[in-house]
């Protein structure tokens, strides 16, 4: 009876501390729908991170140099620890590292679609870091701000560590393209191949986003997919000027009038494709942790039965 | 000590250094293939630490081995041929399961805190000053192995299995670690190397302590193998050498 | 034996890391870990890549306990209606930088 009749108020409380820029605490009164919301958003971030170790990982045994051997090690070590920090937040809401697990594994939890796609060549590498981690960046410096404390002081952490990530990678495609020619060609080979599926990352424009008004409106969200990614093109176009790589795209172009670049047309049916699972890599990244997990029970059980055996 | 035995000394160290590097590289890159296939998240990142450390310790040995013959860290890494690999056999093997890494990481690493503490007291003082950055890393690395032997040996009859078959194929390159050879007498002589054997008696009566601890059967065949310090190798390291280096070999010199 | 088994979880631990310059431990975020010295192990390598630390405190989070937001009332108001006990109540003279 007391319930019902301090639920209105919880919920005034609640949009209150939203609309004033404070932050909604773990033992705080929230929407279901929130905390839903949060789970669903934290837990996706987690997952991408820790599958976004795969690509990388797949050139780790291969890295040309001593140096960028350790740099891309300390890398892909640094994304298992966000995907950490990001699980452990989002234990704050209710929900298991292992029921996470399970979602992911069941294809129930999505991961960032861009790491559907293989990283063939070492230059990939370099594609990676400077797009894929530049865009992550974009968003995540937004998302520090967002309004469930966990997730906004995880976000913090992870923004401070990402620093290097996207730098490694920028090094790594200058190095490439002013090398020698089969190193300039890699190189904008892997440009080519992960440019529009970096954009595609901010996800659908605005219009179309399901979960985004709502994620805007509980200041989950703080800047919408498109504003997102007009910053992310903005400041990348310079970027490859520099090291003169050539952006796919035969419609970007600076428009005086608006200060940002006009850029071409997204193909959204194949993110469609490829965030519905027939991209060219999904069944392996799912594969690869299923049977990582698998293999690793025996452990985990050994973990368990040993400390039962101490207590 | 008459003007013609230095150079020989320094060439001596040289070689010394590269093979400690090896040893250091070859099982670091072991550890890197278990990047998102750990058992935990919270285990992914705790290899990855052992790994870094490793690949740190043959950045160091081999930059120091390359100022006395005049080549990068890189040449030694990704341009020597097979033959020229001095690491033991026992790192080249392949990762195997988790009971086999943690368990050749225990015998290392037992070994390590041993030799590395004797070698800060090395006449080389380079030698000296990266064995007292490396026995700092050691001295974490020894606790975790030391920790994970009973939660295997004592977990299930299946952890308790799999330590067990590790531990049968791993006897047999245990040897190689306290093997010396001309080189390592000729720099012990010196005081620049420690002598491997003095850590044996001492390195198996803890083995022995801990397995009976953790209720280990501790193998009891003559069988050792070794050849890894001449050059050597199992037919593992082949395929090793081919992951590790194709990309430089793909692009001969080529900048990254 | 009649009852179902629990599925076993591993325990969370909640993390709170003490940087070298800083005084006070801080809550960095929590992991998963089947004793205190594996967690605190686990933490080092998670929490402490960069060096920041000098002190790990590891706590289960079930021995953790915490004040409610509906306490606020009571628990917290009646500590913050007394503003004498800020530095900035007070006026001093502006010449005086010793105070």
């Amino acid at each position: 009876m007391q319930q019902s009749q301090s639920q209105p108020i919880d919920r005034e409380q609640f949009e209150a501390k939203i609309q004033a820029e404070e932050k909604i605490e773990p033992k705080d009164w929230m929407p279901e729908s929130y905390r839903k919301n949060l789970i669903r958003q934290m837990s996706q971030h987690a997952h991408s991170e820790i599958i976004g170790m795969q690509p990388e990982g797949n050139w780790l045994t291969r890295a040309p140099t001593l140096k960028r051997k350790c740099v891309l090690l300390a890398k892909i070590q640094d994304e298992a620890g966000h995907g950490l920090y990001l699980y452990s937040a989002a234990e704050t809401l209710g929900i298991t590292r292992e029921e996470m697990i399970d979602a992911l594994h069941a294809g129930q939890a999505k991961y960032a679609s861009i790491f559907n796609y293989p990283a063939s060549s070492w230059a990939d590498i370099g594609a990676i870091g400077w797009l894929v981690d530049g865009a992550a960046i974009v968003n995540q410096i937004s998302l520090q701000r967002t309004s469930y404390g966990p997730y906004a002081r995880a976000m913090v952490r992870i923004c401070k560590e990402e620093s290097f990530h996207q730098r490694q990678g920028y090094e790594i495609m200058q190095t490439l393209a002013a090398g020698s020619k089969a190193q300039r060609e890699m190189a904008q080979q892997a440009l080519d191949r992960w440019w529009w599926p970096a954009l595609m990352m901010f996800g659908p424009h605005d219009g179309e986003s399901a979960h985004s008004a709502q994620s805007m409106l509980w200041k989950i969200k703080r800047r919408s997919n498109d504003e997102l990614r007009q910053q992310f093109v903005d400041q990348t176009v310079a970027q490859a000027q520099s090291i003169e790589l050539r952006i796919p795209d035969d419609d970007l172009q600076w428009n005086a009038d608006t200060g940002h670049y006009d850029f071409g047309a997204i193909d959204w049916d194949e993110f469609n494709r490829v965030i519905s699972g027939n991209g060219p890599c999904n069944r392996a990244r799912l594969a690869h942790h299923v049977n990582a997990h698998h293999e690793g029970e025996w452990v985990r059980e050994a973990m368990r039965a040993y400390a039962e055996r101490q207590s | 000590m008459d003007a013609t035995t230095q150079p020989d000394t320094e060439d001596d160290i040289a070689q010394y250094a590269i093979r400690l590097g090896d040893d250091a590289l070859i099982h670091g890159q072991r550890l890197c293939e278990w990047s998102s296939q750990a058992p935990t998240l919270e285990e992914d990142l705790a290899l990855s630490n052992v790994a870094l450390d490793l690949l740190g310790r043959a950045r160091l040995l081999y930059t120091y081995a390359g100022e006395h013959l005049n080549c990068s860290e890189d040449a030694l890494a990704f341009s020597r041929d097979e033959p020229h690999f001095q690491n033991v056999l026992m790192v080249e093997l392949p990762r195997g399961d988790f009971a086999f890494t943690m368990l050749r990481q225990l015998f290392i690493d037992l070994f390590e805190i041993r030799f590395f503490n004797a070698l800060t007291y090395s006449q080389d003082k380079q030698l000296a000053a990266i064995a007292a950055k490396t026995l700092k890393e050691v001295e974490y690395h020894v606790r975790r192995s030391r920790e994970w032997l009973p939660r295997l040996a004592l977990g299930t009859p299946e952890s308790k299995r799999r330590l067990q078959a590790a531990a049968d194929e791993l006897w047999g390159y245990i040897n190689e670690l306290f093997e010396v050879d001309a080189l390592e007498r000729r720099l012990i002589e010196q005081s620049i190397a420690p002598d491997r054997q003095n850590f044996y008696d001492d390195w198996l009566a803890e083995i022995q302590h801990l397995a009976i601890q953790c209720q280990l059967e501790l193998p009891d065949s003559p069988w050792q193998v070794a050849g890894g310090r001449a050059g050597r190798h199992t037919e593992h390291f082949g395929h090793l050498l081919s992951e590790l280096q194709f990309l430089q070999r793909a692009h001969p010199g080529a900048q990254w | 034996m009649s009852e179902t088994p629990q599925p076993a979880l591993t325990p969370l631990f909640e993390v709170f890391v003490r940087s070298r310059r800083g005084l006070d431990h801080i809550h960095v975020g929590s992991l998963h870990a089947h004793d205190p010295e594996q967690a605190l192990a686990y933490a080092r390598d998670t929490y402490l890549r960069r060096g920041e630390g000098a002190s790990i405190w590891v706590v289960e989070s079930q021995h953790i306990t915490a004040s409610q937001e509906s306490d606020a009332a009571s628990f917290y108001d009646p500590m913050d209606d007394k503003p004498y006990r800020h530095a900035t109540y007070y006026t001093v003279p502006e010449d005086i930088d010793t105070l």
